[in-house]
């Protein structure tokens, strides 16, 4: 045992902080550590500076122009840009899509795709989920029927977080109903631009426009957007699960939010005394920042695992969970410490965007917060979905 | 013992349930009776008490009514421990719109020590989280003057008045009140404040409760019709165990909410106790049901256009109104001493 990170190691963790105090724009920061919504030209600024810097692709292998960075150092990276309030590196293209063409698509794909996402010429979004297909993914019933040269799309896609900003979708579509609902998948590219194609908003309860509905009337998606074999998608789809999972317990999130809550708990007066001190709250942070330091262990042990070459199985459904309920446990805790502060909302889509919260700086988005973050135990595989993989695969139930 | 209600009151819950379930506006509220069972009969009303503050406000909240009762009720309350008949009466039959302003900034859930200061006829200073001041008529303010706390009315159009307001979590409205030596009315001393509050924290548990209530509902539906893997979700035991969870948390709360009402009428000491005792198990379960029913139904109750989102954010401010979980837990231990 060893709890001490290498010098290699440290050395990358200065680097990325060095780079995060000169290249990081303050105004994005800024943004970000007032939980302000991002709009595209922030995200295509960072994503533009991190590529620069070679970073956006420090997880692709070197033969795409990547560094090849191990688990540890992603996890680094991870834990840096959130300590400084960086945007978080819109996922879909990058981490999502990419791994996939790397390892299915067709080297015509690669050679085309993998650098328009680099530059951002790409906004991808995903378009996994339906109305009648969530945690039952496999169920889903956008058609993808071959006529010539075209695949012709109907159906619907939904909560397709930040479509509204995408030139491209990656869609799982059926193309067969013959066999079990998993054999009929397949892993369609989609231009956003292509005739048939509406994307309508939803507003979610923070009042936030982040996801959307996506409609496919009859869109012609020429069939070399496949990728890999037809029918084969959901294969792909779940190489995409159990690959980029390091990030998924959220650490440098949950830390970030943790130094936010002790700011507000020293700013806030309880009884003319600073809301830290008082004996309850202060049990209250001591037991989640205990959490927390465990959390980072266990993390880190699974994170050291993958880069011995294990493959980060159902410990990622474990960190999922443990990790989605320590962050929202901060935010309710930070909406908890502002008190009153927490009634005055103040809600971007709902509401006249002249308002702004009465209160001080750090009460202003911290029920949207709260509210936004209970996502996080719903999506990307919803926490009791986690629990029945560890059941089954970890505890052999 | 007996935990059914009167007549009257059931009465009273099932007509205010069906007219709000039509869609009720302020006068159809006074027209039923609504704002006179929040006042006894000395006060000009027919209720005042406990139970009656319960029931109405069990179906405000289980309707998710945004209509300004608990603020009548609270201002209204000083206004007739300032032997302000006339006043209360206007108020009962909805011609006139109060609101108490009594919180300042910095105090968090704390009465006081507070700034704002009458002097000549006039009042000065920042009140904070006043709930429905843009459509009140009048505010109810509290101010020291010659050391001492008291009421004071204040034209909210009047010279001296600035509002800053903003939508509240739980629905209707909450401002930051700037006074610059408004004119104001002396009403009198302002020591039946935490009596009068001890009521509107029944009537913001009492709110919580009814919507618990449509919220458990609303669940129970969801998981009974949404189907995944092929049957409905309600089948997966993870989800039936933590409903089942969920509705016995209500039921305890519902419990706290009816020991509360019962003791209302008490002595400071006793009543305070079970003040806190109810507000910071409500503040509890509040955050609990809407936090499970969010996560039962999955991705539809993240979304504005799902009916639960406003009442899941009513709960959550539930925790928020008079004194949250850990405010009451410590007053409590302080009143148990
Ligand atoms: C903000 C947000 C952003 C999203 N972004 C995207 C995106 O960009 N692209 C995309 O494709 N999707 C996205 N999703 C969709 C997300 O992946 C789904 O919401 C998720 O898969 C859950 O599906 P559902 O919402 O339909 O809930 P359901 O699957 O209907 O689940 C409802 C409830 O039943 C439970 N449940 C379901 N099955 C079981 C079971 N077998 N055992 C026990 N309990 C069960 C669930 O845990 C949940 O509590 C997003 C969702 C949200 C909320």
């Amino acid at each position: 045992m060893d709890l001490t990170f290498t010098p290699e190691e440290n050395a990358f963790r200065d680097e990325v902080r060095a780079f995060l105090r000169d290249r990081l724009p303050a105004d994005i920061a800024a943004k970000v550590a007032a939980h302000t919504a991002l709009s595209k030209a922030d995200y295509d600024t960072w994503h533009s500076l991190l590529n620069e810097k070679g970073w956006l692709a420090g997880a692709w292998p070197r033969k795409f122009g990547g560094q090849e960075w191990s688990a540890v150092q992603k996890h680094i990276f991870e834990e840096e840009t959130a300590a400084a309030h960086a945007p978080r590196t819109v996922p879909f293209g990058v981490a999502m899509l990419a791994p996939v063409l790397q390892a299915f698509g067709s080297k015509a794909q690669q050679d085309y795709y993998l650098p328009r996402i680099l530059s951002g010429e790409d906004w991808w979004c995903q378009g996994y989920s339906e109305p009648g297909a969530g945690s039952d993914l496999a169920s889903l019933k956008t058609r993808a029927v071959r006529e010539g040269d075209h695949y012709v799309v109907n159906g619907q896609k939904t909560w397709t977080t930040l479509g509204q900003y995408a030139d491209k979708i990656f869609c799982l579509v059926r193309t067969s109903t013959e066999g079990k609902p998993q054999e009929g998948i397949s892993f369609l590219l989609i231009d956003m631009n292509t005739p048939g194609i509406e994307v309508r908003p939803i507003i979610l309860i923070d009042g936030v426009h982040e996801v959307n509905e996506v409609w496919f009337t009859d869109v012609k998606v020429p069939v070399e957007n496949l990728v890999g074999e037809e029918n084969k998608g959901w294969t792909y789809a779940k190489y995409l699960l159990t690959h980029e999972r390091t990030g998924i317990a959220g650490v440098g999130y949950a830390q970030a939010g943790l130094d936010s809550l002790k700011r507000i708990a020293r700013a806030e007066l309880q009884h003319g005394r600073p809301l830290i001190e008082d004996p309850l709250f202060a049990a209250r942070l001591a037991r989640i920042e205990i959490d927390l330091m465990a959390m980072a262990t266990f993390n880190l042990r699974t994170v050291a695992g993958a880069d011995a070459g294990a493959a980060p199985g159902a410990e990622s459904s474990m960190l999922k969970v443990k990790g989605t309920v320590i962050r929202q446990t901060i935010n309710a805790l930070a909406l908890r410490a502002i008190g009153p502060w927490a009634m005055p909302f103040v809600a971007e889509g709902l509401e006249d965007s002249n308002l702004y919260h009465p209160g001080p700086d750090y009460a202003a988005k911290a029920s949207n917060v709260y509210l936004n973050n209970r996502k996080i135990s719903i999506y990307g595989g919803s926490n009791e979905v986690q629990r029945g993989i560890i059941t089954k695969a970890i505890l052999g139930l | 013992m007996d935990f059914t209600h009167t007549e009257e009151r059931r009465m009273l819950a099932d007509s205010l349930r069906r007219t709000l379930e039509r869609g009720a506006d302020w006068g159809d509220l006074a027209e039923l009776g609504v704002l006179g069972a929040l006042f006894t009969e000395d006060e000009g009303g027919f209720g005042g008490h406990g139970y009656d503050i319960a029931v109405v406000f069990e179906e405000l909240g289980r309707a998710g009514c945004n209509l300004p009762v608990l603020d009548a009720g609270l201002a209204g309350g000083m206004l007739a421990d300032a032997g302000r008949a006339d006043l209360v009466e206007r108020l009962i039959a909805g011609d006139l719109k109060a609101t108490l302003a009594y919180g300042e900034p910095g105090l968090r859930y704390d009465l006081g020590p507070i700034r704002t200061a009458a002097n000549g006829g006039t009042v000065s200073g920042h009140k904070s989280f006043v709930t429905n001041a843009d459509e009140a008529g009048l505010l109810v303010v509290t101010a020291l003057e010659d050391g001492v706390v008291k009421v004071f009315g204040v034209d909210p159009r009047g010279p001296g008045v600035t509002m800053m307001t903003t939508p509240a979590l739980m629905g209707g409205t909450i401002s930051e009140v700037t006074l610059d030596r408004a004119p104001a009315e002396a009403l009198g001393p302002a020591e039946t404040l935490e009596s009068r509050l001890a009521a509107a924290t029944l009537a913001v548990c009492a709110d919580a409760i009814g919507t618990m209530d449509t919220v458990r509902d609303m669940t129970l539906d969801y998981l009974r019709t949404r189907k995944q893997f092929g049957v409905p979700i309600g089948k997966f035991q993870a989800l039936q165990h933590r409903m089942a969870d969920v509705a016995i948390e209500i039921e305890m709360a519902r419990s706290a909410v009816i020991n509360l009402s019962g003791h209302l009428d008490q002595a400071a000491p006793t009543r305070d106790r079970h003040v806190s005792a109810a507000k910071s198990l409500i503040g509890r379960t509040a955050h609990l049901v809407a936090e499970e029913a969010i996560q039962m139904h999955g991705g539809i109750a993240m979304t504005e256009e799902y009916a639960l989102a406003p009442l899941a954010r009513r709960l959550t401010a539930a925790d928020s109104r008079l004194g949250d979980e850990d405010w009451h837990l410590a007053r409590f231990i302080r009143l148990s001493a």
